[in-house]
């Protein structure tokens, strides 16, 4: 019986690259992604003008740009397959293991290469004094974990689902409220703003926060992407 | 052409047993209290009207949707195959499977290969693209592919799977006469259980046994 032979970790990897590859051909997610959070961080700049922003404000929008765009892009990866009957493909030839963490990898990638572009032109357009680089560089990885193992699932979820619409959004957001308070908290001290005390309890939801989500993300995949 | 001889005495015996299975949408009942197998070398037609359900029976058989009530099960040489290992023995060409648009044909075979696992290597490739008529346009985006072609990769992925259960759901759609010369000709080379989901009689007479949908 075929199917046995390769290990885990090259499955996965398959789907990765497969993604990767037709991403590359087509700039499906990437051009919303990038294009969203452009526009808003231009449109933020003007608003902002040369008057500067507190730690709490700019930790605030910087999390809505990134938060934002994922919603944007983080779903598309399963609905692409269901709209373009991939899927059945996809269902028939792959482990369910494969294709969640397949898919997870390539939208951490995708939120990595945004978190990548965005940094530099969010801290340069709307001057913003980054005191602590390593821990916002932590809190960015972090975040990116915690966001893209709830959004792989939901965005499972709702490409199954017949009636798609606004259904990712209102779905995503109570489940990422908690992670998204805590991401601003510690990136206001990133900034120079808060009390040190913010830190320490931050990471540690963060770290809670990645490691629950992708836990449950595995775990209940299945039962999402069979019917 | 390549065609590796099997030998098929030492390969193992695959069946599909259906029983009770019932599905319906509202009042439209697309099967009731259904009951049949199919083995390893044998075929069953699944046949009806447009809207009879024949697709909807094909997606339960293939543990791809669930029945209202019932039950499908694999057995591979008397043993019970759970239904998470279903996808390695499952072939399927139907309208509603389609391969990736921005790959190849190539790539779309190497990557079912290497997410399924399937040992295949790049002649195995060349052997059934050939077989499928599909020789020398391997290279090509499936996106530059016309609907037959993409329909003769279908078969080609399916086949390069070695399937134990094959399902075609309308197995000759958007192929010419060589085309489905072709898959007539590949299917009848390989000792699978096969299933047929069609409305077109001379196709639905190629199958050992029939079920008529919507009933």
């Amino acid at each position: 019986m075929p199917g046995a032979a390769l290990s885990p970790g090259s499955k996965i990897w398959a789907v990765f690259a497969k993604d990767t590859r037709s991403e590359y051909r087509t700039r499906y997610a990437v051009n919303a992604l990038l294009l969203f959070a452009l526009v808003t961080l231009t449109a933020m700049s003007f608003a902002v003008g040369g008057a500067g922003l507190s730690p709490l404000y700019a930790s605030v929008f910087y999390w809505i740009i990134v938060f934002f765009s994922a919603l944007s892009s983080l779903a598309q990866t399963f609905v692409k397959e269901v709209e373009t009957k991939t899927a059945t493909f996809l269902k028939l030839t792959a482990p369910d293991d494969a294709v969640f963490f397949g898919k997870w990898g390539f939208n951490l990638a995708l939120l990595l290469v945004l978190q990548i572009v965005l940094t530099p032109l969010f801290v340069v357009m709307l001057n913003i004094g980054v005191e602590r680089w390593g821990l916002w560089l932590a809190t960015g990885l972090l975040g990116a974990v915690g966001l893209v193992s709830t959004a792989t699932l939901i965005g499972a979820l709702i490409a199954m689902a017949g009636v798609r619409g606004a259904l990712f959004s209102v779905l995503s957001f109570p489940v990422l409220l908690p992670l998204l308070v805590v991401l601003i908290r510690v990136t206001e001290v990133c900034f120079g703003g808060g009390t040190p005390e913010q830190v320490g309890d931050g990471m540690l939801v963060l770290v809670a926060y990645a490691g629950v989500s992708t836990a449950a993300g595995w775990l209940l995949f299945p039962f999402v992407w069979r019917e | 052409m390549t065609v590796v001889p099997v030998n098929m005495s030492e390969m193992p015996t695959f069946t599909l047993v259906c029983d009770g299975l019932s599905k319906a949408f509202g009042r439209r009942v697309i099967c009731r209290h259904a009951a049949f197998s199919v083995a390893s070398g044998e075929s069953l037609a699944i046949i009806g009207p447009n809207g009879s359900g024949k697709s909807t029976i094909v997606r339960m058989l293939a543990g791809l949707s669930r029945p209202d009530s019932g039950t499908v099960a694999y057995a591979l040489d008397g043993g019970e195959l759970k239904r998470e290992s279903w996808h390695r023995v499952i072939g399927l060409v139907s309208p509603e499977l389609a391969l990736y648009e921005e790959l190849t044909g190539r790539e779309n075979l190497d990557f079912g290969n290497r997410v399924g696992g399937w040992g295949k290597t790049s002649s195995d490739y060349d052997v059934v693209l050939e077989e499928i008529g599909l020789g020398g346009r391997g290279n090509d985006l499936v996106s530059a592919y016309s609907s037959g072609m993409k329909q003769r990769l279908k078969y080609a992925a399916a086949f390069l799977k070695d399937p134990m259960l094959l399902f075609l759901d309308e197995p000759t759609a958007n192929l010419d006469e060589d085309g489905s010369r072709r898959v007539w000709e590949a299917v009848a080379r390989r000792r699978v259980a096969l299933v047929i989901a069609t409305n077109e009689p001379e196709e639905a007479e190629r199958a050992g046994s029939r079920f008529v949908a919507g009933q």
